[in-house]
């Protein structure tokens, strides 16, 4: 029965390097992005006063 | 119901797509109008947000609908690469398949509204969630093929941000964000009409029902005309309700009168070659006149704040 084609395995190209490097550093900063909204979402919800307390 | 066939070019996508062609999948260029109108609902609203919220509200209502366009075109895929105006998007062209539009979409929508949810309350969270149902489900895969009624009904997704933005902002929805929702509403279908008048043999070409192609352009010319007319009006009701002053209300009436002018224009328009270029002219002024109504609120709003009406 036929599927759906199969990619075919081999090393991958510099383009394709390129490519996956360039992917995986627009994802890593997504993720840092995504930490730096829920900080300071977190620290503008506790208030001004997040900043006076006693430590 | 017709789906594209995921792309088994392997050898062009392996790697994943590029980054410009994952922001592509966004449709940006659709997506900077809701976030300028969600953007004005927000500054409108009489409840102050703390900036960061409001920002990051935002960004969850750019996201929100940037996944919509991204699961738009994930659906849409067969139907764009055959018009001229949508072939060069990610997926017809190759770029992307349709499987990653899938995911972005869904990844996209579903943190925008937790976060949005999450920064400001849920009754937002709720709307945006809806919004992107609204233009997913109802839109894309159910009106868009079937009805030539398909963006007058399906245009209430596009209406919706200036509610959410309100929403983020008070927790609820009142008399004056279900105004704003009325001018985009009825702002829609001359918005789209003028753009299928000159686009026809694209819609046509992809077999979509829009209305030139099912009813003819002269009934197309008379809906437009009809639609500018309750526009101009809808456009003054916030004057009527006492939400703006003189400054917006003058910006309103000389907006409509342009539009009102211009429809007529294309209304007795009979060439073939200068309708489209006046059709073209219409869905460019139309563009514009949404800028400069929400641009006239959010400076009305200021001028009564300041004190100076």
């Amino acid at each position: 029965m036929a599927g759906p084609p199969v990619p075919t395995l081999r090393p991958p190209t510099p383009e394709e390097l390129k490519r996956r490097r360039r992917n995986s550093i627009a994802l890593g900063a997504i993720l840092a992005i995504l930490a730096l909204i829920f900080y300071a979402l977190t620290i503008a919800k506790m208030g001004p006063a997040v900043f006076n307390r006693d430590l | 119901m017709a789906l594209a066939g995921d792309s088994t070019d392997y050898s062009a996508i392996a790697g994943g797509a590029r980054v410009e062609d994952y922001f592509a999948l966004l449709k940006p260029r659709v997506m900077w109008l809701s976030v300028f109108t969600a953007l004005i609902g927000m500054l409108l609203a009489p409840v102050g947000l703390n900036p960061v919220v409001g920002f990051i509200a935002i960004l969850c209502i750019a996201l929100g609908a940037g996944g919509s366009g991204a699961l738009n075109m994930w659906f849409d895929a067969d139907i764009d690469a055959v018009m001229s105006r949508t072939a060069n998007r990610p997926i017809p062209a190759g770029r992307a398949t349709r499987s990653e539009a899938l995911g972005l979409g869904l990844v996209c929508s579903s943190f925008a509204v937790g976060i949005l949810g999450l920064a400001t309350n849920w009754v937002a969270a709720g709307l945006l969630a809806f919004t992107i149902f609204f233009y997913v489900v109802i839109y894309t895969m159910w009106l868009k093929r079937s009805t030539p009624q398909n963006i007058v009904i399906g245009g209430a997704a596009g209406a919706f941000p200036p509610m959410v933005g309100w929403a983020a902002a008070t927790g609820d929805v009142t008399l004056v964000p279900v105004v704003l929702f009325l001018i985009i509403f009825l702002w829609t279908p001359p918005h789209f009409w003028a753009l299928a008048l000159y686009k026809q043999g694209d819609y046509g070409a992809a077999g979509i029902p829009m209305l030139p192609n099912v009813a003819g352009e002269r009934a197309t010319k008379v809906q437009i005309v009809l639609y500018t007319f309750a526009l101009a009006a809808s456009s003054i009701v916030p004057s009527l309700i006492g939400f703006t002053g003189w400054l917006y209300t003058g910006v309103a009436v000389l907006s409509g009168v342009g539009f009102i002018a211009l429809s007529l224009r294309l209304f007795v328009t009979a060439d073939n070659v200068k309708m489209k270029r006046s059709a073209r002219t219409l869905f460019t002024y139309s563009l514009s006149y949404l800028f400069v109504i929400f641009l006239a609120l959010m400076a009305d709003h200021v001028a009564q704040l300041a004190g100076w009406m």
